[in-house]
């Protein structure tokens, strides 16, 4: 009964969180995404960073339980799905959290996104069997460096708590230090 | 207008804390599959069936790894599932506290309308391709933005890495080809 208040209380924060920084909004997504506003780009970044530190420096105070770590495994489907995620994110604007989201926010072009999602995953189920048969799959779970405790091994030598403390602290500074646009102002475009 | 970066980045990352202190990463891409089997076991109920151990399926993705993703949807009040529901309606709550979407973007969003004009059934074709494409390449991934992006590279996760580049990647070009024009 806990897990699912838990699942109650985290969700709705996670879904208002999404709504108030604009994640929901195509609008916003197509901004960072044509790199003509990056708004979205540093709250990502600097949410990515605040979690990380919370999180590294509160295993290191024995404070947050390092068996909470949970790291997906690197295999080459993930580049492959990322590549196709990728594509249909910045063609919808939205992604599976955001879409859900945007759905119940009454964005009516967000429902047919999940209705589309649904089925994807449908045809994911149906073709498992091939790609799971073709090795793309096939990969370890590992961070940075190794997480005391975490059980997954580094890719460097370094102390995976530490590193990811670094990570966490470059996260925030590239937020700080990312400009509010990239790509140039369209000649004769009206100033904002 | 969202909120300001940095007020905004800190509540989110809050987010992401208490979810791994309290239970664990978020993830919502998952959730699309359970649907899935909730509706195709409802059709054909011999889609999902209990074993001494748990729960198994006739279908391969949702046997393995012992049948978790089969269990889950057979009790689909469990915590992740729960979750993007109640992320559904957390959103929801937050837009109606400050007053609503306007009519005009329920319709269709201000970026497509300034590329496309008032298309909607364009629109509604390219979601649901774009649906499509994204989930199937979320389930290949094993994850999403949320899963693999947030809390993978929050974590070190070197398949966050790899995501988020392959991601990006795509997405970049995608999105200046799609949409050159600026709202």
């Amino acid at each position: 009964m806990t897990t699912i208040i838990l699942a109650i209380i985290i969700g709705a924060a996670f879904g208002a969180a999404l709504d108030r920084i604009g994640a929901t909004s195509p609008n916003w997504i197509g901004r960072m995404l044509t790199l003509t506003n990056l708004h979205l780009m540093k709250t990502i970044l600097l949410a990515i960073g605040v979690g990380s530190a919370l999180m590294f420096g509160g295993q290191t105070l024995g404070l947050v339980e390092v068996a909470n770590m949970s790291v997906k495994t690197a295999y080459v489907g993930v580049a492959i799905g990322g590549l196709l995620l990728g594509a249909g994110w910045a063609a919808a604007g939205y992604c599976p959290g955001t879409g859900v989201a945007a759905a119940a926010s009454g964005r009516r072009d967000a429902w047919s996104f999940v209705a589309g999602g649904l089925l994807g995953a449908a045809a994911y189920m149906v073709s498992y069997p091939a790609w799971n048969g073709s090795g793309l799959l096939d990969g370890a779970k590992l961070t940075l460096g190794e997480v005391p405790g975490a059980g997954y091994p580094g890719l460097t030598g370094l102390p995976g708590d530490i590193l990811g403390l670094v990570m966490a602290a470059v996260m925030i500074a590239v937020a700080f230090l990312l400009p509010d646009r990239i790509v140039s102002r369209p000649a004769g475009a009206p100033a904002e | 207008m969202p909120l300001n970066w940095k007020s905004g980045g800190v509540v989110l990352g809050l987010v992401f804390f208490a979810a791994v202190l309290l239970v664990k990463p978020i993830g919502v891409s998952t959730q699309f599959v359970i649907l899935d089997a909730i509706i195709a076991d409802a059709a054909n109920p011999g889609l999902i069936t209990k074993t001494e151990a748990g729960h198994t399926s006739t279908n391969a993705y949702l046997a393995k790894s012992g049948g978790k993703y089969a269990g889950n949807a057979a009790d689909p009040l469990n915590y992740s599932f729960i979750f993007v529901l109640a992320m559904a309606g957390g959103a929801l709550v937050s837009v109606l506290l400050r007053g609503g979407l306007g009519e005009d973007e329920r319709r269709m969003p201000a970026i497509w309308r300034a590329n496309y004009g008032d298309t909607p059934w364009k629109r509604h074709a390219l979601t649901f391709l774009g649906g499509f494409v994204v989930l199937y390449g979320a389930r290949l991934a094993g994850g999403c933005t949320s899963g693999h992006m947030m809390s993978g590279t929050m974590q070190t996760a070197i398949s966050g890495y790899i995501f988020t580049v392959a991601a990006f990647a795509a997405a970049i070009p995608t999105a200046m080809i799609l949409y050159r024009r600026e709202v």
